[in-house]
């Protein structure tokens, strides 16, 4: 669980067992790696598109998402970049990692 | 009502920073966002501390937010406008909350605080002095607050919105995904609401979507106007929002937000309980 904690919000009292975690990272340019954008919002969307949730990125560039068995898209939005789409695929019991890089 | 005199833009925010009789303030879900950094001259209000009775699952009394709003320095004249986080989640629940109270001036600014940031506008963490004054609030507005027993009886016979995800209403979730989904209360949603989740409204960085697209939004739901209206979630907030669209921007009447939401509602005893995406029957 290395990096459980680093999101938005703490894990602390949660039954991570019991939740499909997708949680990661959002960061600005650079092949090798980038800068972490700590005021970007990452929103969750359903299999069909549908808005479900949004979280701001922590001052680190963390964000986490409590979800449901299945495939959803993180739509990320920072300052002066366009919006970047990321798939991912959460199960209940284990944590997706996700890193995202905006345009520098 | 009218766009005009519910709604702000960043620009317009901007501008009157320092204009008397403008009071901004700050409502987040995050109660600890004002304190990292807030728009400069705005005053926060914490929606689980100052706006909740502290015993009781109930608001704060008139002579409570009377105190509230006095020690903050909110006069009854001044222009309020709110602004938070989550696209104006809990800033659209502190508009509805004001106009319960009777305040006569509110405004929103149209996209919250997402929008301020992804702008790149100003934010600071130097802490306003007001002075304090003497607010008179209003007797509850029971017009725009809805309570289980009318929900009850609304079902099959109101039209009744449910503005929650599409996973939250068919009981996929139980609750939005940035919250851990182990909750004591039944999932699904109340039989017969529709589902138009107060996404729909916004755009994504959070502003307000025009007239046009909102009247046909809720019109390709069979809406049907000429009865009257209850808005729920799960705790309210995001119902505020959509409350605030169907009153504020459309004009339509008789519409009332739901504050005990799905939170009370899922733990009902005997209460009936649809699952899955379709609204369902009143006999179910």
């Amino acid at each position: 669980m290395c990096g459980a904690t680093e999101g938005g919000l703490s894990l602390d009292g949660v039954n991570v067992a019991k939740e499909a975690v997708i949680q990661g990272q959002v960061l600005r340019g650079g092949a090798s790696g980038g800068e972490p954008v700590a005021n970007a919002y990452v929103r969750l969307l359903d299999r069909t598109g549908e808005f479900t949730a949004e979280v701001p990125t922590s001052a680190s560039g963390h964000f986490r998402f409590f979800a449901g068995d299945g495939e959803w898209t993180l739509r990320t939005l920072a300052p002066k970049a366009e919006p970047v789409d990321t798939r991912v695929v959460a199960a209940t019991g284990s944590v997706a990692e996700v890193q995202v890089l905006v345009g520098a | 009502m009218s766009r005009e005199n519910s709604l702000v833009t960043a620009q317009w925010v901007e501008d009157n920073l320092d204009t008397d009789g403008v009071v901004i303030v700050e409502v987040d879900e995050d109660t600890t966002a004002y304190d990292k950094g807030h728009i400069r001259g705005a005053i926060k209000l914490d929606w689980t501390t100052d706006l909740q009775d502290q015993v009781r699952r109930d608001f704060v009394n008139k002579a409570q937010f009377e105190a509230l709003l006095s020690e903050r320095g909110v006069s009854n004249d001044d222009t309020v406008v709110l602004y938070g986080g989550n696209n104006n989640w809990f800033a659209a629940y502190a508009y509805w909350y004001f106009k319960l109270y009777g305040h006569s001036d509110v405004k929103l600014l149209d996209g919250g605080r997402k929008k301020w940031e992804l702008d790149s506008r100003e934010l600071t963490d130097e802490l306003p002095t007001r002075e304090k004054t003497s607010y008179v609030a209003s007797e509850q507005d029971s017009s725009i607050r809805a309570f289980r027993d009318e929900v009850v009886a609304a079902i099959g016979t109101q039209n009744l919105v449910d503005v929650r995800s599409p996973d939250e209403y068919a009981g996929r979730l139980l609750a939005p995904a940035h919250l851990p989904q182990e909750q004591a209360q039944r999932a699904g949603h109340i039989p017969t609401s529709v589902n138009v989740p107060w996404s729909k409204n916004a755009n994504d960085d959070g502003t307000f979507k025009s007239d046009d697209e909102l009247t046909a939004l809720y019109d390709e739901v069979g809406f049907d106007t000429e009865k009257d209206t209850i808005a729920l979630c799960r705790i309210g907030e995001r119902s505020s929002l959509t409350w605030f669209v169907l009153t504020e921007l459309l004009g339509r009447k008789n519409v009332k937000n739901y504050d005990g939401s799905w939170t009370e509602y899922g733990s009902l005893v005997g209460v009936p309980v649809a699952l899955g995406d379709e609204p369902g029957t009143a006999d179910a």
